[in-house]
């Protein structure tokens, strides 16, 4: 039936303002693109500020400040503020490089609802590795402030093979740190974790082990700190269900405007992703090419178009199969129905390979300079 | 992880009828217009509220216990034996952090 998805679009309720691709840090796992170094061209703050005034009039109403570092962004605080007008609620995710205590007053002020640090490791050594800079004492300071000012402080700590060992210190880390809630975020494999992935991914004995310690950790903080646990998918049966269904509650604006309906939809070819210059928010949401692209299930192809299963994880993750597979009409090969599971073994067994090999592959570090060398 | 149930009752917190609520300072509570509901938003989420919840929840302003908010409901409703209902959500909000 001709017009039958635009009849069922849902309103936007999360709203990811990628405010800048700049950053003091280099982190090896890094969401962005390769090829950010040579993406300009930043949104001003009057574009920023339509951005959000669209995106709220819509529906939109969880807020994350991400980047890059947005801290880099001097107009920080004036969006915040709007923010706060707009009747948001609004995240700072932060690597805390940069911040001081009277920014986090002048935040509080302007109407910042929460801020989310990220800790690479409890371990100096490690954390200043992997985060390129030296940066330790800084963020556990950073913490402490968030937390002294009153606001709920979200400790989040990308989990790999580097650091999947050390899950008891962490979890300890951040009752020390008395943060209210901790994100233990397994790394998702795209953009430049996909490139570093054979020095990332843990074992599954890994992974078993790590979540073991967090889930009773769990129940012994429970009412205390709220713990995220996100599930690495490599070592499932069933993809995670893509942003909750693609163009359904998600909105990612990248820091050139191009809206996407998941933050590393850029990687896919073909998508031509609209721009907040050039269109408003609901005409991005409701009438672009993209948006529009993966909603409902007439894109799907077999295993996934027949399965009893495809409302429920609608295929699993569009970048994920591409990446994967070459093609993003694919059933996420994190499913075990996929045709192509067979990736997900090599993939696991590469990473293997590499933690037993004598002359392991180096991280590659999400910096400018490798991002333009990657991208030439 | 599934507990066994004495476990989940010595971790749930007791209502205590005479102490003093309040809304955790760490949430906000709003009406969403494109929702037409109240909503809890807090750090990666939201609950959405129906009416009597919203009711119960704008009542922990810091000058109501329980027994308070249970009379002033029942005559605001105009309906008595309401104690099980608002009592019972308190305790879900005070095991959820949303009251303290
Ligand atoms: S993941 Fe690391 S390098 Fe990437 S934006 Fe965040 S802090 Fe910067
Ligand atoms: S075949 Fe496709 S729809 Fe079915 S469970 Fe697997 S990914 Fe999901």
């Amino acid at each position: 039936m001709a017009g039958s998805v635009n009849d069922t679009i849902t309103p936007p309720r999360w709203l990811l303002a990628e405010l800048t691709y700049s950053c003091p840090l280099q982190c090896p796992y890094c969401a962005n693109p390769i090829n950010f170094a040579s993406i300009r061209n930043e949104l001003s703050t009057e574009d920023w500020l339509r951005v959000l005034t669209e995106a709220r009039a819509m529906g939109a109403v969880q807020l994350g400040f991400s980047g890059g570092e947005p801290l880099t962004r001097q107009d920080l605080p004036v969006l915040v503020k709007h923010a706060r007008e707009l009747g948001y609620f609004s995240n700072l995710i932060t690597s805390g490089y940069g911040m001081t205590e009277a920014k986090i007053v002048e935040l509080k002020e302007a109407g910042l609802d929460h801020i989310q640090v990220s800790i690479q490791s409890p371990e100096k050594t490690l954390n200043d590795e992997l985060a390129g800079t030296e940066s330790y004492e800084h963020k556990k300071e950073v913490a402490r402030l968030v937390k002294r000012h009153g606001y709920p402080m979200v400790l989040c700590v990308v989990i790999h093979r580097k650091n999947i060992h050390q899950m008891r210190d962490i979890l300890d880390m951040a009752s020390d740190l008395g943060a209210d809630y901790l994100e233990l975020a397994n790394t998702q494999y795209y953009g430049w974790a996909h490139l570093n992935r054979d020095q990332l991914l843990p074992t599954k004995e890994q992974f078993e082990e790590a979540e073991a310690i967090a889930q009773a950790y769990k129940e012994k903080v429970k009412g205390k700190m709220k713990i995220y646990y996100v599930v690495p998918d490599f070592y499932e049966n069933r993809p995670k269900a893509c942003m909750n269904g693609w163009g359904t509650t998600f909105l990612t604006i990248a820091p050139d405007g191009t809206a996407l309906p998941c933050h590393s939809a850029r990687e896919l070819p073909g998508l031509l992703c609209p721009n907040v210059k050039d269109l408003s928010v609901h005409d991005i949401w409701h009438h672009s090419d993209a948006f529009n692209y993966f909603r409902g299930f007439e894109w799907m192809k077999e295993p996934c178009r027949s399965c009893p299963e495809k409302a429920k994880d609608f295929g699993g993750c569009h970048c994920q199969a591409y990446l994967l597979t070459g093609d993003m009409h694919n059933a996420d090969p994190a499913c075990s129905l996929s045709p192509d599971r067979q990736r997900v073994y090599e993939a696991i067994f590469s990473a293997r390979y590499d933690s037993e090999s004598a002359d392991a592959k180096p991280l590659v570090f999400r910096n400018p300079k490798n991002s333009k060398v990657l991208a030439s | 992880m599934n507990l066994p149930d004495d476990l989940h009752e010595s971790v749930k917190m007791a209502l205590d009828p005479s102490k003093t609520l309040n809304f955790s300072p760490m949430l906000r509570l709003q009406w969403e217009e494109t929702q037409q509901k109240h909503v809890i938003l807090y750090p990666e989420g939201m609950v959405e509220l129906n009416v009597p919840s919203t009711e119960i929840l704008k009542l922990c302003d810091g000058s109501h216990n329980a027994e308070e908010i249970l009379v002033e409901l029942e005559s605001k409703f105009n309906q008595p034996g309401l104690r099980n209902d608002i009592f019972g959500f308190l305790e879900v909000a005070i095991e959820n952090g949303w009251v303290s």
